[in-house]
């Protein structure tokens, strides 16, 4: 254990590293770029690749190949790149192909400010690819959380076959705070499933649970991988049958899995009227309005989610019906409270928004409270 | 080559149906291709594509590899559906990031062969970038591009390989853009071995492809072919076998094209035939791989990692 001054791009590289990821490919761009830096630095020490591909869409296709090839994936970027990558990482949804997309998310649309922050990709992480599927995205508040969900991310790829998006931003990206960096070897480490029988592997069916085991190519098993629709050894189908296992197999991968997926934190007041419910940095500004509404004596909820999708629907519920009102701040013209609202039934779901590439204020939410 | 043809009447299997068993013990292509994976293929009946498929395989099998150790990624279009078929690793990716998966899959597994196939669109068009870039780094990867000049699985738009004045869906008028030389555009972007042949001379292609896939670094063979159906059809070139007797008669080997006066290959619009380049340069994943060794050992020593 040592403690170290960082920023939470540089966290998440240490996460990464603890987490085993062993390739990373990546393409240049404010504010992600460190987390490009250090990955170039230390994957060699730990016999680990780096590459710096031709692109964002390069980038996501090698990461993809890599994790194919058996090596623990990740890639990093930020907006514009992060539209880039979409259509692999549809692939990789498609072919349920475990790999870490970092995306440090900056004000936008288009080039915006490549120096400032925002919360703007929500919606594009959970649906910027095309067609219909279920993806994981996490977002941390601190540096420190920025080094465990870069683990957890992997984590939930390895055991899931799945992309994960952890979705950060400029401000979390960029502060520097101390850190608790522990001993790379304790930290808990997911594998993929793996299978010993080649002559009867099937890439894509496990009869005994919705994840199949994961084959590394040259490894002795020659399948076949596919962005069609497939059936169980991986063949392009257009039956519909096949077609309707797939998507019953791969979305209970998260629907039945919620509660090891889903997480958030509550600081919950008995007989609060009022909540703020908010991620990434501006859960930091909701935590300090919390502090200043209950210093004045008011009762108020704070729910922080670290992962975003898939949505915490039930226990967004849960606070909704224990509540009159929720105040949801966010860096962006709202998208998260879009669900929220979604959610909440007829409680009064309270927007605060600030797209401008600077934190919502506490006096912001203050203000919300009072109107 | 008559044991590596399929009659008409063996291609004629319904749904689930297994071809008989000796079919696969009777040749080397047959023995290499999918017993699992349903056939016929989805290409047209003379598309030169399945000649391509059969001389890749034969290629291989000249080599005395292990299938399992070969790899073969391919992106979208007729050409890119050519790894299905075929007893190896396949990746079949996205339209024009063949050789991006493949960079990935290679530094994972530089052990392996690894092999992308490309159509002329997929490689040159959307995959033009990744293309040069495969070639500057030199990375073990061998570039097959079937080169049909059309966008065959759209239904026959213009590509980056349609000669002028040549008639596409998109190019109703004739195309006004000039095509891209393939094999000149891999040799300067530094690929190591470039080779160019045509699915007339089959036997020529097995050669060049086991000689790139034997070469280190990056290596491109250009598989030229046709389209009857689409490109074909719209300029009148007449049947799968009118154009493929074109490739014989249009063709000439490289060893006769530097026999011509400097005029006669002024004006000669012959598809050249042969190995058009090849250069010494060190392979990408061998030199990343002796970095990597000499930091990872340092590390150790040092106990300089791990960020602690």
């Amino acid at each position: 254990m040592t403690i170290r001054l960082m920023q939470g791009n540089e966290a998440i590289a240490m996460g990464a590293l603890a987490a085993g990821c062993r390739f990373y490919a990546g393409y240049p761009i404010t504010p992600s770029t460190e987390v490009a830096e250090v990955m170039s630095r230390e994957l060699p020490k730990v016999g680990g690749k780096f590459i710096q591909m031709e692109d964002e869409i390069a980038s996501m296709a090698a990461i993809i190949g890599g994790s194919v090839g058996g090596l623990k994936s990740m890639t990093a970027t930020s907006g514009p790149g992060f539209s880039l990558m979409q259509e692999n990482i549809g692939y990789a949804a498609m072919a349920e192909i475990p790999c870490v997309i970092v995306n440090v998310q900056r004000l936008g649309p288009s080039t915006g400010q490549p120096t400032a922050a925002s919360q703007g990709d929500v919606m594009q992480a959970r649906w910027g690819t095309h067609g219909d599927h279920q993806i994981i995205v996490l977002s941390p508040i601190s540096v420190a959380q920025s080094f465990e969900l870069a683990v957890k991310a992997f984590n939930l790829s390895e055991k899931y076959r799945t992309p994960v998006i952890l979705l950060t931003d400029e401000i979390i990206g960029h502060m520097r705070e101390p850190i608790e960096l522990p001993d790379f070897d304790s930290v808990e480490k997911v594998e993929r499933l793996v299978t010993d029988s080649p002559s009867t592997y099937r890439a894509f069916c496990n009869d005994s649970g919705d994840v199949p085991p994961m084959a590394s190519f040259g490894t002795g098993y020659r399948y076949h991988i596919t962005g069609l629709f497939h059936n169980e050894l991986g063949f392009p189908t257009q039956h519909l049958h096949k077609i309707d296992a797939w998507l019953e197999r791969v979305n209970n991968k998260f629907n039945n899995n919620a509660e090891d997926i889903l997480l958030y934190q509550k600081d919950y007041q008995p007989e609060a009227r009022m909540a703020i419910l908010s991620y990434g940095a501006s859960a930091r500004t909701a935590r300090h309005a919390m502090k200043e509404l209950r210093a004045k004596g008011e009762k108020v909820n704070l729910f922080t989610a670290q992962t975003l999708w898939p949505f915490p629907e039930a226990a967004v519920e849960e606070l909704a019906a224990s509540v009159e009102r929720i105040i949801v701040p966010e860096m962006n013209l709202g998208q998260f409270a879009l669900e929220v609202e979604r959610v909440a039934g007829r409680k009064k779901v309270v927007r605060v928004n600030r797209a401008n590439g600077e934190m919502v204020t506490p006096d912001m939410i203050l203000s919300a409270v009072e109107a | 080559m008559a044991e590596h043809i399929l009659s008409a009447q063996d291609l004629d299997l319904s749904e689930g149906q297994m071809p008989r068993e000796d079919w696969f013990e009777s040749s080397v292509t047959l023995q290499n291709l999918r017993k699992n994976k349903r056939f016929p293929t989805i290409w047209c009946s003379g598309c030169g594509i399945g000649v391509v498929m059969g001389s890749l395989i034969r290629a291989i099998e000249s080599l005395g590899l292990d299938n399992d150790q070969v790899a073969l990624v391919a992106g979208i279009g007729c050409t890119a559906r050519m790894p299905v078929y075929m007893d190896y690793n396949t990746l079949h990716t996205t339209h024009g990031r063949a050789l991006a998966f493949a960079t990935g899959l290679k530094i994972a597994r530089p052990e392996m062969k690894v092999i992308a196939i490309m159509g002329d669109g997929d490689a040159l068009a959307i995959g033009g970038n990744h293309f040069i870039h495969a070639a500057r780094r030199n990375i073990g990867i061998t570039a097959l591009v079937v080169n049909n000049s059309i966008y065959g699985m759209t239904g026959g738009q213009y590509s980056p390989t349609t000669p002028l004045d040549m008639r596409a869906t998109t190019a109703p008028y004739g195309n006004v853009e000039p095509p891209f030389p393939i094999c000149d555009l891999a040799a300067a972007a530094g690929a190591t071995y470039v080779a160019r042949s045509t699915v007339y001379h089959a036997l020529e292609l097995d050669k060049y492809l086991a000689q790139a896939i034997s070469n280190e670094g990056f290596s491109l063979v250009e598989a030229v072919s046709y389209c009857h159906t689409t490109f074909g059809r719209i300029n009148k070139l007449g049947t799968a076998a009118d154009m493929m007797r074109g490739l014989k008669d249009n063709s000439i080997s490289k060893s006769a094209y530097d026999r011509l006066s400097d005029d006669e290959r002024g004006s000669s619009t012959k598809i050249v035939r042969g190995v058009l380049h090849t250069k010494s340069r060190p392979e990408y994943t061998k030199v990343y791989q002796t970095l990597v060794d000499r930091i990872h050992e340092e590390a150790i020593q040092t106990r300089n990692y791990g960020g602690n």
